[in-house]
């Protein structure tokens, strides 16, 4: 599956993912700007990212506890995700987002 | 004056992989004195997920951050640690004669033969919102936490947030300043339902404002701001502030330790494989914080690196002394020193 990504640079990237990884794993492991701090734990919103509006129902409502989350970063969108929640699969193939500033490295 | 510490070793930080080098300096006879930013053990495992499992310990099918923790602490009680927490380093000097001072905000001064670095993905600093030039706001009008309530008298004040920090200093602030509005990007939060249901009442009293929104940009001179632009759904709202308050929790940023003279890679800190020292002899850096080729960040990989970290600064501390390799199943000098023998 291929995930497209666009950083905050504006750079386009396509990403190849594995079914079952995390989007936020993909992203790292393909060395963009993401800080990912506690590394899936849903404890820090530091990958966030923006999911493109065609992909919305695809991907599926962030959970409470995820939005509790996106409370601590400052620039949440209606379509604002953390990208170690989403998982991958045949269904997200061509997934398109873009990183929030907020997911930068220091 | 500051307060004089002699010790063998300094420890950056107590989280697993500084609270497991503690026990293997301790088992060679080495006192540990940590220093840590935050206000109590655990590192990362405890400020960021002190309830959620982790399944790749060595021997604990599934244990919780706070759990490893407590287990580490009971592990390495019997070499009597001492902890000074919420202290961040201000530098750290080489002496002649090969040992360090290092010298912390809380105004001691450490002397050691060996410093550890064990600062994970470096100190906890609180998040800065992504609002261009908010740098030259800050400590003059924007702050990240209240420490004197009177730089906040008479002032317009603008909190950010839905946290208890948000809401704690919008209850505690609002009796004294001129006027305070709590901005949060939506109307739930994660605060205490006490301190939720105070500051409604004083929204239906008309002693504070809450808007829906998130901070858009500053407009100000000089580190003083006048104005906060806010992003709402209703659209941009320019808001005449004299303070402003983000709480957006914390994240970990290296920090200083970046200007400690010390070979660095993409914010890590360059070590070699056998003893785990950086590119300073007498400092070594395990954990998450180091970097060399091949570098796993897991907790149990900072465990390895404590133990190998730890025979290397015996030899500093104690030159010429022979170091027998000893197992703490079979050893009885060993058990003593763990108080089981």
């Amino acid at each position: 599956m291929i995930i497209r990504v666009t950083d905050q640079a504006g750079e386009k990237h396509e990403l190849e993912g594995l079914d079952g990884w995390r989007v936020m794993e993909v992203i790292r492991d393909w060395g963009l700007n993401i800080k990912a701090e506690c590394g899936g734990a849903l404890s820090c919103a530091t990958c966030h990212v923006y999911v493109d509006k065609d992909w919305l129902d695809v991907v599926g409502a962030p959970s409470d506890e995820e939005e509790d989350m996106l409370d601590s970063v400052g620039d949440v969108k209606s379509n604002s995700r953390l990208s170690c929640q989403i998982l991958c699969s045949d269904a997200l193939d061509g997934l398109t987002l873009t990183l929030a500033p907020s997911a930068a490295k220091d | 004056m500051s307060t004089e510490i002699t010790t063998d070793v300094v420890v950056v930080g107590a989280g697993p992989c500084g609270l497991f080098a503690a026990f293997e300096l301790g088992l060679l006879d080495l006192k540990c004195h940590f220093i840590d930013i935050l206000d109590r053990p655990g590192g990362q495992c405890a400020e960021l997920y002190p309830e959620k499992p982790i399944y790749d310990i060595p021997g604990f099918p599934v244990v919780t951050g706070q759990q490893l923790t407590d287990n580490l602490m009971a592990q390495i009680a019997p070499f009597a640690p001492e902890f000074h927490f919420n202290r961040m380093i201000n530098t750290i000097e080489k002496q002649e004669d090969g040992s360090f001072k290092v010298a912390t905000d809380a105004d001691e001064v450490f002397h050691a033969k060996v410093v550890v670095i064990a600062a994970g993905g470096g100190s906890f600093q609180p998040k800065r919102p992504p609002v261009e030039g908010i740098e030259q706001y800050e400590n003059k009008s924007v702050f990240y936490a209240v420490r004197k309530m009177d730089d906040f008298r008479d002032q317009d004040v603008v909190i950010v947030g839905g946290g208890d920090s948000a809401l704690d200093w919008t209850l505690n602030l609002q009796p004294i300043v001129r006027s305070l509005t709590l901005v949060h990007r939506r109307d739930a939060f994660k605060a205490a339902p006490a301190s939720v249901n105070k500051m409604k009442e004083l929204v239906m009293e008309g002693k504070i404002n809450f808007l829906l929104g998130q901070i858009g940009k500053l407009d100000g001179e000089n580190g003083q701001i006048d104005h906060v632009h806010l992003t709402t759904d209703a659209g941009d709202l320019s808001l005449p502030a004299t303070r402003l308050l983000p709480f957006f929790g914390l994240t970990m940023k290296l920090g200083p330790v970046a200007d400690w003279g010390l070979e660095l890679n993409d914010n890590t800190i360059v070590v070699d494989t056998e003893k785990f020292q950086t590119s300073v002899p007498g400092i070594f850096a395990i954990g998450d914080i180091n970097w060399y080729p091949g570098k796993l960040k897991l907790i149990l990989s900072g465990f390895h690196e404590a133990a190998l970290m730890a025979q290397a600064a015996k030899a500093i501390v104690s030159p010429g002394e022979r170091v027998v390799f000893q197992y703490t199943t079979s050893s009885t000098k060993l058990q003593k020193k763990l108080g089981v023998a």
